[in-house]
């Protein structure tokens, strides 16, 4: 009886530690639980602060966007402006130019000899002066042409004179860098010459283009220019022409002239940029090329006319340099240019009786310049010039050339120039220039004081 | 006869050789203005040669037009400028002597940020005594974050019309630029709340944009017309009016000439501020803010 009693105290005993052990395990879960549903409590807590605050700043954004939206609609435009009629009248500029010239010698005796001067070539007026007024109106005609018109009022010798000296269109649209134009325009040869005068650096041309142009090569035909597409600006043209103005003949139907160009240029950095040219003109069979001539000691005038084959080939280096390319504060600039003119042919004396005098003609005459042009300030600048020519021309008759003042007399045509210039605002200039002149025996001291002014829509910035 | 086929195939290799150098298939965008180029590569991303034509150390209205500059232009698909007659003096010969009909104007190469905001300042008199003005108005949007989120909208979509195959591309570089612009201007608008209503004295009449949107009041000019560097009596007269009414800072864009602003700080005793006007070259639109900023703030401080 006894040990069934302890068995079962032992049981119950057992039994109850048994329990007592399956509590504490319980509780030890239940404790084990609790914690883990406080870790990821807070885990989720954290996550959903996350999500609030992601949405919240979706939110904010999404206000910003829309605060500026709205914003960008108050300033938008009211619209385009009202057209009239003239809104589509084409691009008018008017540039003003005159002044006052000194010369120590009498400029109507003005000669090169060795050089047959033609055209414009001359000294100009002495004293007070208007001198070259230009009318300029451009627009784009469409979206495949641009077109321009340049009338040149010239006061000469009292009278009017009004000159179209360009109207031309060119194209827009051909793309792949071809460019045609066609009309009367500004030749491509050499540097200046594409240059109108007003935005030369010094008042007069330079002898050389004074010698082969009489100032600038101007005429009649089409030109068409090629853009290769490189990062290098490399440029190759041609052009034909009627041939019928100065140096060409001016009788002449056809194709009278013809010319070959090509320009490189790019930069050197920020500051710098230069562009070099080679440039080829030729009129096969001129006739009948008149010009100035040498005057005789109260004889008549005669008139020594050119007939036969003319050649000029041309080199041209500009250089540039500003800092930071900054050129409106301050801008060097240099350029130098070289011409050499080949002719065979004939000239003959008109008016110098019948039958007329003539030579056989074998003409070679070169010559070329540099210059610099420095704006130390804003609205100031300098500039100094160097003019130097050379002839051998040949013929059966000596006499004839000298008279046709295509003989040098051994003289070597020279000039140094020296011009100052005021610059009030990028409308306006006024220019002091001397110059030391001896284009013939007889050296002379020139002195020019000239504004140049321009009205109206804004002139483009060549280089 | 030989010697003359040996020529035309030297031509015609080199003819070869200079067009395959011109690289296909990426977009070549010709930029008058280094913001425009930042605001370009922002929205056109690594698919676009983008060229500036002008650093931020230039006036880009008085740009020549060089033989580099048409050469680039010669190549380009999109022109991104600022137009309102800024670049007037050269980008109309630039297009003409270029051959490139992609971009003349009216063609979809062909972008002007000022034909899609509006401007102000708009002369109610032309006249050329008035100094170098532009017809249209104040072409200097570029210092407005609100115009240049227009310029941006605008700029996507011309992008897209130049570019289509790639339209997705443009479309999430907008919005992407567009996020984060929004966020910069908010807190730039945070930061300036101390600049509102300073009073400056500036050199040139080209910080309207920036006035307008940080409430800055503009007291005087030193130049007494735009684009004519000013004269000893306008500043005198400039002098006496601060007398009266005084300003707080000089305002100067650093590509300009600084002599007139530090005169008349030596005589007034006022702060001169030199900004950069424009991005430097790889500089993106919102560094350049914060860098446009920052002088203004620590002069207000």
């Amino acid at each position: 009886m006894g040990q069934p009693l302890l068995m079962a105290a032992i049981t119950a005993a057992l039994l109850h530690s048994n329990l007592a052990l399956a509590d504490s395990e319980t509780e030890a879960m239940k404790q084990q639980l609790d914690a883990l549903k406080k870790e990821y409590g807070q885990a989720i807590k954290a996550l959903e602060d996350r999500l609030l605050k992601a949405e919240q700043s979706a939110k904010q954004a999404n206000n910003q966007t829309q605060e500026l939206a709205a914003k960008v609609e108050q300033s938008k435009a009211s619209g385009p402006t009202a057209s009239g009629q003239n809104s589509f009248n084409p691009a008018i500029s008017l540039i003003l130019d005159g002044g006052f010239a000194s010369f120590d010698n009498n400029p109507e005796g003005y000669e090169i000899p060795g050089f047959a001067l033609g055209n414009e070539a001359g000294l100009g007026e002495k004293g007070f002066s208007v001198g070259h007024s230009e009318l300029v109106m451009s627009a784009n005609i469409d979206d495949k042409f641009f077109g321009k018109l340049t009338l040149a009022f010239d006061d000469h010798e009292g009278e009017i004179e009004t000159e179209l000296e360009e109207a031309f269109i060119q194209t827009l649209a051909l793309g792949d860098g071809v460019n045609v134009k066609a009309g009367r325009f500004l030749s491509e040869i050499g540097y200046l010459n594409q240059q109108h005068a007003h935005t030369w650096d010094f008042s007069d041309a330079p002898l050389i283009y004074r010698g082969l142009f009489g100032d600038q090569l101007i005429d009649d035909g089409v030109q068409m220019t090629w853009l290769a597409p490189t990062d290098l600006f490399w440029q190759l043209g041609a052009e034909l022409f009627s041939g019928s103005r100065f140096p060409a003949s001016g009788r002449s139907n056809g194709i009278g002239a013809w010319t070959a160009f090509t320009h490189i240029g790019g930069d050197i950095g920020v500051s710098q940029s230069w562009q070099l040219g080679l440039s080829h003109w030729q009129a096969n069979g001129v006739e009948g090329r008149d010009s100035g001539g040498h005057e005789h000691d109260g004889g008549e005038a005669e008139t020594p006319s050119f007939s036969g084959d003319s050649k000029i080939n041309a080199l041209s280096l500009v250089y540039k340099w500003a800092p930071n390319g900054n050129s409106n504060s301050q801008q060097l600039k240099f350029q130098f240019e070289y011409f050499d003119r080949k002719e065979d042919g004939e000239v003959i004396m008109l008016g110098s009786g019948s039958p007329p005098e003539m030579t056989s003609y074998d003409g070679h005459q070169k010559g070329w310049y540099a210059q610099t042009v420095y704006k130390f300030k804003p609205q100031w600048q300098a500039g100094l010039r160097y003019d130097v020519l050379d002839s051998n021309n040949r013929g059966s008759d000596a006499d004839v050339l000298v008279e046709a003042g295509l003989d040098n007399e051994g003289h070597t045509p020279k000039r140094y120039s020296a011009s100052f210039d005021w610059l009030p605002s990028e409308f306006s200039r006024l220019r002091l220039q001397y110059n030391h002149d001896k284009s013939y025996e007889q050296t002379d001291h020139q002195l020019f004081l000239q504004y140049t002014m321009s009205l109206g829509s804004h002139g483009a910035h060549q280089f | 006869m030989f010697t003359q086929w040996k020529k035309r195939h030297w031509f015609t290799v080199l003819l070869l050789t200079l067009c395959s150098s011109a690289s296909y298939g990426q977009l070549n965008i010709f930029a008058c203005e280094p913001e425009w180029a930042a605001l370009t590569r922002s929205l056109a991303g690594n698919d676009a040669k983008v060229y500036s034509a002008t650093t931020a150390q230039q006036d880009p209205h008085h740009i020549q037009a060089r033989p580099s500059l048409i050469a680039k232009v010669r190549r380009a698909d999109l022109l991104v400028c600022t137009g309102a007659e800024l670049e007037v003096g050269w980008l109309p010969l630039l297009l003409r002597k270029s051959g490139n009909a992609k971009i003349q104007p009216g063609q979809v190469g062909y972008f002007m940020a000022t034909d899609h905001v509006s401007l102000l300042e708009k002369p109610g008199v032309l006249d050329r005594s008035l100094g170098d003005i532009h017809a249209a108005g104040n072409p200097h949007v570029h210092l407005d974050p609100y115009r240049i989120q227009q310029v941006a909208v605008a700029l996507a979509s011309s992008l897209m019309d130049v570019d289509p195959s790639n339209q997705q591309t443009y479309q999430e570089n907008l919005q992407a630029f567009t996020l984060e612009w929004s966020k910069a201007i908010s807190q730039w608008e945070k930061q300036a709340k101390r600049l509102r209503s300073k009073r400056i004295v500036v050199n040139h009449n080209n910080w309207v944009y920036l006035e307008r949107w940080l409430g800055l009041e503009r007291l005087a000019v030193l130049e007494s017309r735009p684009g004519i560097a000013p004269s000893s009596s306008h500043l005198g007269e400039v002098l006496n009016q601060l007398a009266v009414n005084p300003a707080d800072m000089i305002l100067h864009a650093d590509y300009q000439n600084d002599k007139p602003a530090l005169w008349l700080s030596k005589r007034t005793g006022l702060r001169v501020v030199s900004l950069p006007f424009s991005p430097t070259k790889e500089e993106g639109l919102v560094d350049w803010f914060n860098r446009l900023l920052q002088p203004l703030l620590s002069a207000a401080s």
